[in-house]
């Protein structure tokens, strides 16, 4: 297995340019978006089947009123879990984990049952209406296998997308967030560390996760903690069906 | 503490809406038709035969549903078998289980309709001799196994909706019993909805009423247990348009308690009233569940 590998995105540096989107969709001839006018400079909405990156632009109101809104900006792509929802619950087997320890969906196993959509507590995944499947950042797999850094993270130009040994990326990251605390930064912290089991694209906040509208460690939860308990109603509905049916079709007042 | 969501919606609608109730009612039959057999007597063998005549149908239309909801129907057999490891079986996905349970459903539910087909007059020797069969040790036990296959796939659909990390869906682990419950209710509704007009069925559509009495019983239990363990997300499933559709499952649940308790009430209202409103019950209480986590 070739060493796993990582994205560790760094908020402070992005700027919002969307260079990562550019180059994404170029290399994964990714159609354009329809034309929507939003009220905001996010005007990419979310991750989908068409949207592998999305710059995510969190606007806040603030006190000051020279600087009326503070913007805090995050190129988002999915995690890759290393407890991965989508793979957990892929009845198919199209979900599959890389020799790169990344998550990719196979288009030609995949038969659009959208199972992983429902699973993915990111809201990563998104249906492609023409191909028939779930498509998703594939950590440009292709480019991984020729020894070549995923798209997004080549074209950042504040290095806010940073690839590498994700060992390594932790390490860069935690460092960071050292360096931002003792510069009065208090609020910096590391999103990626613990939730699903890690996060293989994790990411560098100024703010809580549920700003970025990331799921904290609350509500960062596997579709299959249901499994059980789900299975065991069941099993007791049963029962008493069966005991509520045998005392309305026993035999009466016959031999048996 | 609420389970906050960050997703986006499966897009699951109408063919999954039809296969759910389709599911239920099948699994419902089947599991009717077996429990009249086991501790009935024989003036209930027509009305068991008349539940396997239900289920049968029923079941051949859930894989359809399922095939045309796919983006890539040609793929349906994905589901089972990988051309490159073999079978493909997850026993923590639901839709893994269940796509399989459903197969093997398939086979008891169309033996027992054979075997009910066989019990008719005026049917072909070798049919008489698999209902023959149908009636040993043997048969009993295996019509007890497709049982069980029966309830699971009644109400596996419920697990799978809770096995995810949608809104309201992942918020209950209450689905799978109340779909199962309904699923129950509504089989015995239509059975009984069929057999109105059969004289020699009337003893048995008292025992049908009771069971139905019990099963719906069991789903207000869980529909109350449904709205408990939602919390905050209640607001969600009891708003707008949706308070319609509850209505509808209060009518389906209430009413056939309602004639039962007041036997005034039974001569006013139609025979087929009650049926009917439980069956519109089982339609809305899964489009309540399905829409309403979606919108």
């Amino acid at each position: 297995m070739a060493t796993p590998v990582g994205f560790f995105t760094d908020t402070t540096l992005c700027i919002g340019c969307k260079a990562c989107e550019v180059a994404c969709k170029e290399w994964n001839q990714l159609p354009d978006n329809p034309i929507q006018f939003r009220d905001s400079y996010d005007n990419t909405g979310q991750l989908d089947q068409r949207n592998f990156r999305h710059v995510r632009f969190v606007e806040q109101a603030t006190a000051n009123p020279d600087k009326p809104i503070a913007w805090s900006m995050m190129s988002d792509v999915c995690k890759h879990c290393a407890n991965a929802s989508c793979l957990e619950v892929c009845p198919t087997d199209a979900i599959i984990r890389t020799e790169f320890d990344t998550v990719y969906i196979q288009q030609d196993v995949c038969n659009g049952c959208r199972d992983c959509i429902a699973a993915c507590p990111y809201g990563v995944i998104g249906f492609d209406s023409q191909s028939g499947t779930a498509k998703k950042c594939t950590f440009c797999y292709d480019r991984l296998q020729n020894n070549k850094m995923p798209a997004c993270a080549q074209a950042c130009p504040t290095q806010s997308i940073k690839f590498g040994n994700l060992a390594d990326l932790r390490k860069m990251a935690a460092d960071r967030v050292q360096a931002l605390q003792a510069q009065g930064v208090t609020q910096a912290r590391i999103y990626g560390d613990t939730e699903y089991g890690g996060l293989h694209a994790f990411f560098l906040l100024t703010d809580t996760p549920e700003t970025y509208a990331l799921p904290n460690a609350h509500s960062a939860v596997l579709p299959g903690r249901n499994d059980v308990p789900g299975y065991l109603t069941v099993a007791v509905t049963a029962v008493l069906a069966a005991i509520g049916g045998l005392v309305a079709f026993r035999r009466r007042g016959e031999r048996a | 503490m609420l389970t906050e969501h960050f997703v986006v919606s499966p897009h699951w609608e109408w063919y999954i809406l039809a296969y759910f109730v389709a599911a239920g009612l099948s699994g419902g039959a089947y599991v009717i038709g077996t429990m009249l057999r086991l501790w009935g007597d024989a003036r209930d063998l027509p009305t068991s035969r008349l539940a396997f005549f239900i289920g049968w149908p029923l079941l051949l239309v859930c894989p359809i549903l399922l095939t045309l909801d796919l983006g890539q129907p040609t793929r349906f057999w994905h589901m089972l078998i990988d051309s490159r490891t073999g079978l493909v079986f997850k026993a923590w996905s639901p839709m893994s289980v269940g796509a399989w349970a459903l197969l093997i459903y398939g086979i008891f539910s169309t033996a027992m309709f054979v075997v009910a087909l066989g019990e008719t007059r005026s049917t072909p020797a070798l049919l008489s001799r698999v209902a023959r069969v149908a009636g040993t040790l043997l048969g009993r036990v295996l019509m007890v196994v497709g049982a069980l296959f029966a309830l699971f796939v009644s109400a596996y659909t419920g697990v799978l909706l809770a096995v995810s990390n949608q809104p309201v869906w992942s918020d209950s682990w209450t689905l799978g019993g109340l779909f199962l419950a309904s699923g129950l209710s509504g089989a015995s509704a239509l059975v009984l909805l069929l057999t109105r007009r059969r004289l020699e069925a009337a003893a048995t559509d008292q025992k049908l009423l009771e069971a139905d009495r019990y099963f719906i019983i069991l789903e207000l239990v869980l529909i109350a247990l449904f709205f408990v363990t939602l919390g905050g997300v209640l607001s969600r499933v009891l708003s707008g348009g949706w308070l319609v559709l509850w209505l509808v499952v209060l009518l389906g649940t209430v009413v056939p308690l309602l004639v039962h308790w007041r036997p005034a009430w039974r001569r006013r209202i139609s025979p087929t009233l009650a049926p009917i409103l439980v069956l519109l019950g089982v339609l809305a209480l899964r489009a309540v569940v399905i829409f309403s986590a979606q919108s």
